[in-house]
């Protein structure tokens, strides 16, 4: 059996730090949501890697077998997943609309016509 | 029966009541379920919070499986006291909402409308209630989801802009929530908020924990909008239809705030969060440039509902500044101030949206001359504004009254100079517009505007009376916090 | 009825008179006959408290608790209950004028001039009866608002501007420094009561003493201790009866007032004097008195020099208070007195002359004396007691004060009120001489004021001189608050 370690550890903080990385870094609206997905799978990870014990299989109750992983971790992290896809969902749906009112859903350009809107509200 | 199942109910009324508006589809029916699910909630706010009063600690187990295995409501005199202030903002809000809705959101879109309110109603007092530091997340994005949906309901375009970036902002921080919860569990093996405040303080100096404290305090933290994590509020608020304005800014922060508090010093525990992780130390400079920044960026906006997202950051600067003072005193005035709060911004944007729904702009130069022709408005905007500045007979002043008087006792006096000084921005930025909005002759659509129909003003001015009422009788509000704070520095849940 | 309901009644009457007020818009007869009948009920009320104050009652009534250990409640003292009548009476007086005033001016927004007039009395009422230093601040507060709408009556770009000026100190004094005060002695003495002797004695000590008093005596804006007292030139941009009432006896004694609350019964004249932390106020008193006069000299516009004069006779009480003896904080006490009824003689006189010739200006008022002789007479009396000369009521006070510099042993300042007197008749009395005696005789046509007007100001010309009289039973009624310090 290979022993596992902390691999699964180090591609969670990988995941994790590319994730945020892409969301502060990129100024596409779409890529950042890619890169908030890519953050939250990192945490799904981080879950599904604690419920596992070693040796142990899936919790169900069967001959011979008395190790079982914590499936806790697990459903939780079901929750999470749907509400990472809500938000997935609903961040997309608002880039729709960005794209609709705006034009574009590049953040310079975004800010650029806000900015143009509200000089001419001040003058 | 019912009597038992108030946690329960208080959540799951407007929970349910949420998508019965979507199936039901009409504005008029759907307005209607709102109002009732909000005034019901308001009314179980108040058995829940006589029965804690009277009785102690509520501890509810869902569906019968029993804490710590099952998720469990729990309700002390601290979350009885956020579940009032949240239930009865809403009640208050709904009550003012209808005439607003109609002018700001097209009618196909109306009922969406009620649903994510009330949706965004059960996630904030569900985050409040609940005993179980998972369930906290799930109740986190329910609010937060349904949330962005009420902002980006606005009119303007940056209603878009703002509501994707309040996205973005609130995701991250729920999901450093989140690691910080899966942290914990790793190390502990429990999610009940009791159990793991007994579990943390035997593993105090492993890392993990540390680490989960870390994550945790830097996601609720922009939750609640601390700054330098602030940057997603001001458009949020400012572009955001004026109801959601007006019930996001008086609860929706609240329940962050809240909920720092929970962590820190129920989950974590005092010693473990002031002593070995110097949280004080850590809150206090920023609680300051809160204070500050958000003050003086305040006084130049021309558009008063930005203006009024900017004293929001600075409020929230008050609140940290008293946890951060650590003593009990100070979280007194901190959670003081988190209802003090909620009743002076929630009049203050509910005269916003008054004045949106006759002008059509809360704009400076909109609003010449405005008080003159809506009196009844501006008048709930002064009172608001004098609370705001911390004018004695207000409900402003007795915060700031706990707050100086914290910082004096752990001889901070700079501290209180300080707190004292960002009243005198406050000065500033309200008589601006009071200035603006007496003595400027009216401006084309001030001259002709008439005062908004009662149904908001009534409202309106039972949110300004309770900041009178609140600065003269404070048996209620400062007794019911320093039970609050006294509960959470004795670290028991 | 008791004396403690009575004291309730002192403050629920102006404000039922307010909303009855605000009922009466559109009805100006009904109106001012509501403010008159409402300032004649305060002042019996307040009157019917007085024998039991002079014969060493101490009424006292807790209205409700505001914050936990904190009570709103009502003390009547002999200095509070002075300050009330002053207040009260001449609200009456005011009153009348008031109506003369305003009806020759046709002023607009008169129904919230009166009403505005009435919550600032009532909670003049609350700062003169207030039993502890929370109450005393709450009514403080409320003064200040409540006199913003009068400050800025016009309307106009430089009401605003004086506005601005008017609450910023005031507001921004009283929360940064005053708010501050309360706050430290109350954390510190554990109670705000007031009480003889004082509650910080042994509670802090060293230059911390000075400190404290120095945010009290900051935080008390309307005070107008140099270099804050530019709130009150820029409040005389208010019609005339707001200058005279408020920026001369309600608004600015309700400052000094609590200045000699804090000073007797806050810290105690004997805590401070031993401390010896107090003797800076004394030079800041000093030299804003003199400097204020010198001001005054400069003023042309006769609102701005009379507020100038203010500025100066305030430094008087504070002086006094500072020189921490029994006699010289008896003698500032009575000089709120006296200086009340100077000064709104002044006040009324200014306002009459404004109404009868539109005049403003000094330089432009010769030969006014020929045409309105009663007014510039009135004034010329009003003129003698705020400068101290026998028989008017301000000799009292000032000869008390410089005895109480002698005892004090700073001869010094006894030179500082005799110079400030002289200078008090460089520019006062060019005013009645110019009136009677400089110009040419055709006068344009200009009569006496409005009867409304002129009434009022030869009543409080008379009351100059008889509370040259009636100074011994002032004195008497004040004489507990010096003797209880030693």
């Amino acid at each position: 059996m290979i022993e596992p370690g902390l691999y699964n550890y180090w591609i969670v903080v990988f995941l994790m730090m590319a994730g945020l990385y892409v969301v502060v870094a990129r100024g596409n609206l779409i890529k950042k949501l890619v890169g908030l997905n890519v953050f939250q799978a990192s945490v799904f990870l981080l879950y599904i890697t604690m419920g596992k014990v070693e040796g142990g299989t899936a919790p169900i109750l069967a001959e011979g077998v008395t190790v079982y992983s914590n499936p806790l971790p697990h459903v939780l992290i079901l929750t999470a997943i749907v509400v990472g896809v809500a938000t997935t969902a609903l961040g997309l749906a608002l880039v729709v609309r960005i794209q609709e009112a705006y034009g574009s859903i590049e953040e310079d350009e975004l800010e650029e016509k806000d900015e143009r809107d509200e000089r001419k509200l001040r003058s | 029966m019912i009597t038992s199942n108030l946690p329960a109910l208080q959540v799951v009324v407007p929970l349910l009541a949420g998508p019965l508006c979507v199936l039901l589809r009409r504005e008029d029916v759907s307005y209607a379920i709102a109002l009732l699910a909000s005034w019901a909630s308001f009314a179980m706010s108040i058995l829940l919070l006589m029965a804690v009063l009277e009785n102690g600690p509520i501890s509810f187990a869902f569906g019968g499986w029993e804490p710590p295995w099952g998720i469990e409501y729990r309700i002390d005199s601290v979350n009885a006291y956020v579940l009032l202030i949240v239930a009865a903002i809403g009640a208050i809000v709904i009550t003012y909402a209808r005439p607003s809705v109609a002018y700001e959101i097209e009618p196909q879109r109306r009922y969406l409308f009620y649903t994510a309110y009330l949706l965004c109603l059960a996630g904030l007092l569900g985050v409040t209630i609940t005993g179980d530091a998972f369930n906290v997340f799930v109740f986190l994005e329910i609010s937060s989801l349904s949330s962005y949906v009420l902002i980006s309901l606005g009119r303007d375009r940056q209603a878009l802009t703002a509501a994707y970036r309040y996205l973005i902002f609130g995701t991250i921080g729920a999901t450093f929530y989140l690691i910080g919860v899966g942290l914990l569990y790793q190390t502990t093996g429990t999610l009940n908020m009791a159990d793991l405040a007994e579990r943390v303080s035997t593993v105090t100096d492993s890392r993990t924990v540390r680490v989960a404290f870390a994550f945790m305090a830097v996601g609720l933290a922009m939750k609640a909008a601390l700054f330098p994590l602030h940057i997603w509020l001001p458009n949020a608020y400012a572009y955001a239809p004026s109801v959601v304005s007006v019930f996001l800014a008086a609860t929706a922060t609240k329940v962050s705030v809240y909920l720092l508090l929970r962590v820190y010093f129920t989950i974590f525990g005092t010693p473990f969060a002031i002593q070995t992780m110097g949280l004080g130390d850590a809150l206090m400079p920023l609680a300051i440039l809160a204070m500050f920044v958000g003050s003086a960026v305040a006084i130049f906006q021309p558009d008063i509902k930005r203006m009024l997202a900017y004293s929001s950051v600075a409020q929230i600067g008050y609140m940290v500044l008293g946890i951060g003072i650590a003593t009990t005193v100070g979280l007194t005035a901190g959670i003081l101030h988190l209802f003090n709060h909620a009743l002076m911004k929630g009049a203050l944007f509910m005269a916003m949206g008054c004045v949106f729904y006759r002008l059509g702009s809360v704009r400076l130069e909109a609003m010449h001359g405005i008080g003159k022709t809506m009196p009844w408005t501006m008048g709930a905007f002064v009172v608001g504004g004098l609370s705001l500045i911390g004018v004695p007979a207000t409900a402003g002043f007795v915060s700031k009254w706990y707050l100086i008087l914290a910082a004096f006792e752990r001889d901070w006096w700079w501290a209180a100079v300080l707190v004292l000084l960002s009243s005198l921005l406050a000065i500033i930025y309200v008589w601006r517009v009071i200035e603006v909005a007496y003595f400027r002759p009216p401006s084309d659509s001030a001259a002709t505007a008439a005062e908004a129909p009662s149904v908001m003003v009534v409202p309106m001015w039972v949110l300004a009376g309770a900041n009178v009422y609140f600065g003269l009788d404070t048996r209620v509000s400062v007794g019911v916090a320093q039970q609050a704070a006294k509960s959470l520095m004795d670290g028991g849940v | 009825m008791s004396a403690p309901a009575l004291m309730v009644w002192a403050l629920a009457v102006p404000s039922v008179g307010t909303v009855l007020i605000l009922m009466s818009e559109g009805r100006p007869n009904q109106r001012e006959a509501i403010t008159l009948l409402t300032a004649a009920a305060l002042f019996a009320v307040v009157l019917s408290l007085a024998p039991t104050v002079y014969t060493g009652g101490r009424p006292d009534i807790s209205l409700f608790t505001m914050l936990p250990g904190l009570e709103i409640r009502l003390t009547l003292e002999p200095l509070g209950m002075m300050f009330a009548c002053i207040a009260s009476g001449l609200w009456i007086l005011n009153s009348i004028y008031s109506i003369g005033y305003m009806r020759a001016k046709k002023e607009r927004h008169q129904t919230r001039f009166y009403a505005c007039f009435a919550i600032a009395i009532a909670s003049a009422m609350g700062v003169a009866m207030a039993g502890n230093m929370l109450t005393l601040f709450v009514f403080y507060e409320i003064l200040t608002l409540s006199t913003y709408p009068l400050v800025t009556h016009s309307g106009d770009e430089q009401a605003v501007r004086s506005g601005r000026t008017y609450l910023g100190i005031l507001l921004g004094t009283s929360i940064f420094f005053q708010l501050a005060a309360i706050i430290w002695t109350w954390a510190a003495a554990g109670t705000l009561d007031f009480t003889i002797g004082g509650i910080l004695d042994g509670k802090i000590e060293g230059p911390f003493i000075g400190l404290l008093l120095f945010l009290y005596m900051y935080g008390i804006g309307k005070a107008a201790l140099m270099p804050i007292h530019r709130w009150l030139p820029a409040a005389m941009v208010a019609p005339t009866p707001v200058s005279a009432l408020l920026h001369a006896v309600a608004v600015v004694k309700a400052g000094v007032f609590t200045v000699l609350k804090v000073i007797v019964y806050i810290f105690g004249a004997d805590f401070l004097r031993e401390s010896g932390y107090a003797d800076w106020l004394m030079y800041i008193a000093g030299a804003s008195l003199v400097l204020a006069s010198i001001v005054a000299l400069t003023k042309d516009n006769l609102k701005a020099r009379l507020a100038y004069s203010t500025v100066s006779q305030l430094a008087y009480v504070v002086l006094g208070a500072a020189l921490l003896m029994p006699l010289s904080i008896v003698g500032g006490a009575m000089h709120i007195a006296m200086h009340a009824f100077g000064k709104i003689t002044l006040f009324f006189c200014a306002g009459a002359i404004y109404v009868a010739s539109g005049k403003t200006e000094i330089s432009d008022m010769d030969g006014i004396g020929r045409r309105m002789p009663v007014t510039v007479a009135a004034f010329g009396i009003g003129a003698l007691s705020v400068i101290g000369l026998p028989p008017f009521g301000g000799a009292w006070s000032k000869y008390l004060l410089a005895l109480g510099a002698m005892d004090a042993g700073h001869v010094v300042f006894v030179a500082v009120f005799m110079m400030s007197s002289l200078l008090n008749v460089a520019y006062l009395m060019p005013i009645v001489a110019r009136g009677f005696f400089a110009g040419s005789d055709d006068g344009g046509g200009i009569r006496e004021a409005p009867f409304f007007c002129v009434v009022p100001l030869c009543l409080t010309a008379f009351g100059c001189l008889a509370l040259f009289f009636f100074a011994d039973d002032l004195y008497r009624l004040l004489a507990p608050i010096g003797g209880g310090t030693g």
